[in-house]
């Protein structure tokens, strides 16, 4: 057998002493069900479909071992980079620990609950019991196992029916050299219940250049006419390995709009899996991918329309520079009853470099035959005769090759509804093309 | 004093094949230039060469520029030089306003002149001076570069950047092209705006109708690659009357052989 992170097997039952919620007889159970489940298949290989174009050895050259132990505070680090907005609601954790000191999670209305999962566990653990590992698994489970075997930290925010938030929820995920050759496996959740509406901001920024592996889940679940914003900035230390995967499951007449900026890491995976459990639904997944360096970047979606009727339309842009890599994935399914779905699908890249390479794979498995669907790919280079029109007027190469990446680029963030979120992202997206060296 | 431009010998090719063979051509300041001739001539080729397009390759020949090497410039330096490039066919740039494009441009050329950038404000004001003479209304100043653009409003768009941009020499490359007879005077008025002692133009046409607008000093027939006549503005209307059989006749045996600047009938120095 040919399985790998063995070595991560090897070491649960010494890892085991030390998470969270370890009295909990439930989460003992469902702990030990996930990581016997994790045994049998190991870290997913090249050999399994879904994970054909990202090569996770690099996982298991050292083993990356569960940061438990309690953050050392730095108060240098925190304050340059924690969202500072007044008027947000926030919970920063750094290196994998809730900073108490620097969140602002008490002024929230009634009907809001924002809580460390590490904290509800010892607290009020039947807050969080029918929800954990309860949504819909994802096709290849191997990550998501792991992170429920493994889980120690991570943002729980639920919204009581017919809440309306009106200010961002920002999940601010620090992670600094203390953290080297660690592993956070993070676990959010979050709860919209029936007719609320909230806007999430999940940011993960390292500052570090060792490496370090966040390993994340986040269970969503939009109960019927919810409405939640979902937005997340991936912006992680140089050598630094971000495997994230967004489960939601979607009910009647409710919307989710996702937007994924990533521009961190030097592997990292962006997988979000979308159950459509009802009808007249909007999904919108949305994110644009910028890479550089040597850099591999893997955006994974899997939109399954369970019901009639509902609809999903969903954009990726990439860019890549010198040695790096962009995947994308994306997976439509759309069940035999599901009649009078719409799907759409569009993923666009850009090469700024003969070595940047872009893979893209659309998967559309349509079994209803009252359906819109579309999908499209393209990988492009820039235009030259834009190129040339532009310096003609004055303006220098490297100046003109920035603008049009950003042309390339900008309407997607635009599109974002929150401005203090679309400010976040614009600036992000303006420091990483400032840096551009290109050719 | 040197002339604006001078051109002597200019010889390029596009993806190895020679389009230019042997143009020699001197504008002085103060003076607006026609080149004419049939499709397929070099007229455009000559344009892109002058603003130093990627892919057009000079295989012999100088060209100076306020007695400076063309050549050897960046396109993005000609520009800051002084020369402007109004194209046949604009581009349209989806995501970058044109309003943004303009002030990236100007205060390109501003800096290159150790002038102080212009910010939003100062430079929304000069914009809309100069876009108001062209009749380029607020919508389109917004908008993306040349997206959505009908034909007239990119050709008025290539105008309104000139008056922008102010040029020393502004090379137009068939912007009379698919203009109604309103955009024509629009657009003529435009250049005629830029006819200062200073300055010059190189108009780059088919047909003589934008020659009536701006009447020009010297018109040059450019046939085969070379400059096969030079004359007065008159020159314009006696080709609009015989056509350029004549000199596609008398050319066609030198362009077989690749010889170069024999059996032209006059030339313009």
């Amino acid at each position: 057998m040919t399985q790998i992170g063995n070595e991560y097997i090897e070491h649960y039952p010494k890892w085991r002493e030390d998470l969270p919620g370890k009295d909990l007889a439930w989460l003992a159970e469902i702990r030990a069900e996930a990581f016997e489940r994790f045994t049998e298949c190991g870290l997913p290989t090249r050999k399994t479909e879904a994970w054909k174009y990202t090569n996770l050895a690099p996982l298991t050259k050292d083993i990356f071992a569960p940061k438990v132990s309690a953050a050392v505070r730095n108060l240098t680090v925190v304050p340059a980079h924690a969202p500072n907005e007044t008027a947000a609601h926030r919970i920063i954790f750094v290196n994998g620990r809730l900073e108490a000191d620097d969140s602002a999670i008490n002024a929230l209305p009634k009907g809001v609950r924002l809580i460390t999962l590490g904290e509800a566990l010892e607290k009020e653990p039947a807050l969080v019991a029918n929800y954990l590992a309860a949504s819909n698994k994802p096709e290849e489970p191997a990550l998501f196992e792991m992170n429920t075997a493994l889980m120690t930290e991570g943002a729980v925010l639920m919204l009581e029916p017919e809440i309306e938030l009106e200010t961002p929820v920002h999940l601010f995920f620090l992670t600094t050299d203390e953290a080297a050759q660690s592993a956070m496996h993070l676990r959010n959740l979050i709860v919209a219940g029936k007719g609320s509406t909230a806007t999430i901001f999940e940011t993960y920024l390292g500052t570090g250049k060792t490496e370090y592996w966040t390993n994340v889940v986040t269970e969503v679940v939009i109960d019927e006419d919810a409405h939640l914003r979902h937005y997340k900035l991936q912006n992680e230390g140089e050598a630094a390995y971000h495997i994230a995967m967004t489960v939601a499951k979607i009910g009647d007449r409710a919307t989710y709009d996702s937007f994924a900026l990533s521009l961190g890491s030097i592997l990292s995976r962006n997988e979000i899996q979308a159950f459509l459990d009802g009808s007249g639904i909007d999904c919108r997944l949305n994110g644009v991918n910028l890479a550089r360096g040597h850099q591999h970047m893997d955006t994974t979606t899997v939109i399954d329309h369970a019901k009639p009727g509902s609809n999903c339309n969903e954009t990726y842009r990439g860019v890549v520079d010198n040695h790096a890599e962009t995947v994308f994935q994306g997976k439509i399914i759309v069940r035999q009853n599901s009649q009078k779905t719409s799907a759409h699908q569009l993923n666009r890249n850009l090469l700024l470099s003969d070595e940047a390479q872009a893979k893209t794979k659309p998967e559309l498995r349509i079994h209803a035959d009252d359906v819109q669907c579309s999908h499209g790919a393209t990988i492009s280079e820039l235009d030259e005769q834009a190129l040339f029109y532009l310096r003609s007027r004055g303006i220098a190469e490297d100046v003109a090759r920035s603008l049009l990446t950003e042309a390339f680029v900008v309407e997607m963030i635009d599109e974002i509804e929150i401005a203090s979120i679309r400010e976040a992202m614009r600036h992000s997206m303006v420091s990483w093309l400032s840096e551009m060296t290109g050719m | 004093m040197p002339s604006l431009l001078e051109i002597k010998n200019l010889h390029a090719t596009v993806e190895g094949r020679e389009i230019l063979c042997g143009v020699t051509l001197s504008i002085e300041a103060g003076e607006v230039h026609a080149v004419m001739g049939p499709n397929g001539s070099g007229k455009s080729t000559l344009a892109h060469v002058l603003a130093g397009r990627p892919g057009y390759e000079v295989t012999k020949g100088k060209v100076w520029f306020r007695g400076k090497n063309l050549l050897d410039m960046a396109p993005e330096i000609r520009a800051c030089e002084g020369v402007f490039l109004g194209l046949q066919y604009p581009v349209e740039i989806p995501g970058v306003s044109n309003m943004y494009f303009l002030k990236a441009a100007l205060n390109a050329l501003r800096a290159n002149r150790d002038e102080p950038e212009l910010d939003a404000v100062e430079f929304l004001n000069v914009a809309r001076e100069k876009a108001e003479l062209l009749g380029i209304g607020e919508t389109l100043l917004q908008r993306g570069v040349n997206v959505g653009f009908s034909g007239g409003e990119k050709k008025r768009n290539e105008i309104f950047q000139m008056a922008l941009l102010n040029p020393a020499l502004a090379v137009l490359d068939e912007t009379d092209s698919g203009l109604d007879i309103d955009a024509l005077k629009i657009v003529a008025n435009g250049i005629n705006a830029l006819r200062l002692p200073k300055h010059a133009v190189l108009l780059i046409t088919h047909y003589k109708r934008l020659l009536e607008y701006v009447v020009p000093d010297k018109v040059h027939v450019l046939s085969g690659g070379r400059i096969v006549e030079t004359g007065g503005k008159e020159l314009a209307f006696e080709l609009e009357k015989k056509g350029y059989a004549t000199f596609d006749d008398k050319e066609t045996p030198t362009i077989a052989t690749g010889a170069s600047t024999q059996g032209a009938r006059t030339h313009s120095e």
